[in-house]
């Protein structure tokens, strides 16, 4: 039996009431120029599970989040997102349907603190016109108030405090990836895409960022797509995982049946010819 | 000593209007990293449009509708151009607005006439000796510099708190900082650059208006731009209070320069020394006096 039937039989761990697929991709295909950077890729997301994209390096990980953030629109194939197809759609409007992501190298707003970077994060949420701001008036102060409480809970949960206020280019690498998760969460996401949320941090670093992945998941009911090179990591928090090999999926189903999946070992280990 | 601060105030007075121009360059770069050749063109645009329409209509009218005129090249700016060069190395965008700079240039004299028109703010003229009884003779100011640096000092706070406390300032800065990131949080870029275009328009028409009546409008004004350039290399590209010293710092050093040098090395310095100055500031302190300094990891 094929590694991909495998997982199409498989059957989801209901232990957190993982749901419907909330997103699916369907033989996405996207090249640049001559480079086939994903080839006829399908797989799908359920409600409220983790779900891991694994692969060697320039496998395609970080252009597959690209392609459902709407950075790169694929040249074939379809993405359904909560039962409905979706269009060709700039990464801002994606965001506006619940969908949040953190960057393979770290994309915050360096020149800001801690607390605007993560205030950003709530852009979507502020309805106040430019007009009323510009007064700052009743409406935009309570606006402020409001969201500022949120975000202030989001520190509390990231336990971030002491460096509310600090510039964010002054932090460590390991706390600039905590602030950027923290980012993604001030907008309340449904989806949210974590690309090597672990990648460069030590093991107690790591650790701590487990236990947020799967505090976000486990309290907020939050679905999670995120590519990790740790396999250590993938097998222990994910509930399904997506291997990719130049371009293509070599395999998708439950951690262990990835792991003994010969496509995969082959993949990672090289195989004599 | 009363001579010495009469030409200090002279040179801040210059200086804040030097700051109004750069103002309107830090603001489109602070907000998408382009620097806009044409901020220079906009104040003519702008200050060409308020003479006009202030002939035929009040004044407030002829304001409201020469900036609804700078909100609408905005929308153009965005529509016809930023928008196809999304992505593309700043060097593109820098040359795409020199194609802005002689468009406006030519549209603007097209639309309005090329005479030199007057401005007339209905400020006072006369000059007025202060402070009689502590210096000798007193200081002579200029009662209308002073309520023009009093205008745009009060324009530059306003943006500044603007910037530093409101949702969109935020969500401006944002977008200057990283423009993936920006969009990945829901900030459409779209719509910052149009907010940006229009605000620089707005503060070219407050430049243009008092430049403007100090000195008619014509196409000179242009030229004037090109002194905010030594401003913002002083400041920092990135720096509303940047714009702000430097512009003071350029007004006062050229009228210090020129009343005292003057005389030893011959006189026209006040037409070289802010771009000294600026060459100098590029030699030692590339970043600006307030610009951020980039350190980056080899």
């Amino acid at each position: 039996m094929s590694a991909v039937a495998a997982v199409n039989a498989a059957v989801v761990a209901p232990s957190r009431g993982i749901g419907e697929v909330i997103l699916a991709l369907e033989n996405i295909s996207l090249a640049f120029g001559g480079v086939q950077a994903l080839a006829d890729i399908s797989f799908d997301v359920r409600e409220h599970e983790i779900r891991a994209i694994i692969g060697p390096n320039g496998a395609g990980k970080s252009s597959m989040l690209n392609v459902i953030n709407g950075v790169y629109h694929p040249q074939q194939g379809t993405i359904y997102f909560k039962g409905e197809k979706r269009h060709r759609m700039e990464p801002h409007k994606v965001a506006s349907q619940g969908v949040a992501r953190t960057f393979q190298n770290i994309a915050l707003f360096k020149g800001m603190s801690v607390l605007d970077n993560l205030m950003t994060g709530r852009s979507l949420m502020m309805k106040t016109g430019i007009l009323q701001q510009a007064l700052y008036w009743g409406a935009t102060q309570r606006e402020e108030l409001a969201h500022r409480a949120k975000v202030e809970e989001i520190i509390d949960f990231l336990e971030i405090q002491s460096i509310r206020k600090t510039q964010v280019g002054r932090l460590p690498y390991g706390l600039q990836k905590r602030v950027e998760l923290g980012r993604a969460l001030a907008a309340e996401p449904t989806l949210l895409l974590l690309d090597e949320p672990m990648a460069g941090m030590n093991v107690e670093e790591k650790q701590d960022m487990c236990r947020f992945v799967l505090d976000v998941n486990g309290e907020f009911g939050t679905t999670i797509v995120l590519i990790e090179h740790d396999m250590g990591v993938v097998m222990d928090i994910s509930d399904r995982v997506v291997v990719l090999d130049y371009g293509r999926k070599i395999g998708d189903g439950l951690p262990d049946d990835v792991r003994n999946n010969q496509a995969v070992i082959d993949a990672y280990l090289g195989v004599k010819h | 000593m009363g001579s010495f601060i009469e030409v200090v105030l002279g040179g801040l007075m210059a200086g804040v209007l030097y700051s109004l121009v750069a103002l309107g360059f830090v603001l489109i770069y602070k907000a998408s990293g382009v620097f806009n050749f044409s901020q220079g063109a906009m104040v003519l645009l702008a200050a060409l449009a308020f003479a006009r329409f202030s002939e035929v209509m009040p004044m407030p009218v002829a304001f409201l509708l020469a900036a609804t005129m700078m909100v609408a090249l905005a929308f153009a700016v965005e529509w016809l151009v930023l928008r196809r060069l999304v992505n593309q190395d700043g060097i593109v965008l820098f040359l795409a607005t020199f194609g802005i700079t002689y468009f406006i240039e030519g549209l603007g004299p097209q639309l309005f006439g090329d005479n030199i028109y007057r401005i007339d703010l209905g400020m006072p003229k006369e000059p007025k000796i202060i402070l009689e009884n502590m210096f000798e003779g007193g200081l002579l100011i200029n009662l209308e510099d002073l309520i023009a640096a009093v205008v745009a000092g009060l324009l530059v706070a306003f943006l500044a708190l603007f910037f530093q406390k409101t949702a969109t300032g935020r969500a401006l800065r944002a977008v200057a900082d990283d423009h993936q990131a920006a969009q990945s949080v829901g900030i459409p870029l779209n719509r910052i650059w149009v907010i940006v275009w229009s605000v620089s328009g707005f503060v070219a028409l407050v430049a243009g208006m008092i430049w403007g009546s100090k000195l008619g409008v014509q196409f000179s004004l242009v030229l004037i731009a090109l002194k905010a350039i030594p401003v913002v290399i002083l400041g920092g590209f990135t720096s509303i209070p940047g714009a702000i010293v430097g512009g003071l710092i350029i007004g006062v050093g050229e009228k210090i320069a020129e009343v005292y040098l003057g005389p030893i090395i011959g006189g026209g310095i006040e037409n070289w020394f802010a771009y000294m100055l600026a060459l100098v500031f590029l030699l030692v302190r590339p970043e600006g006096l307030f610009g951020e300094r980039h350190i980056d990891r080899v």
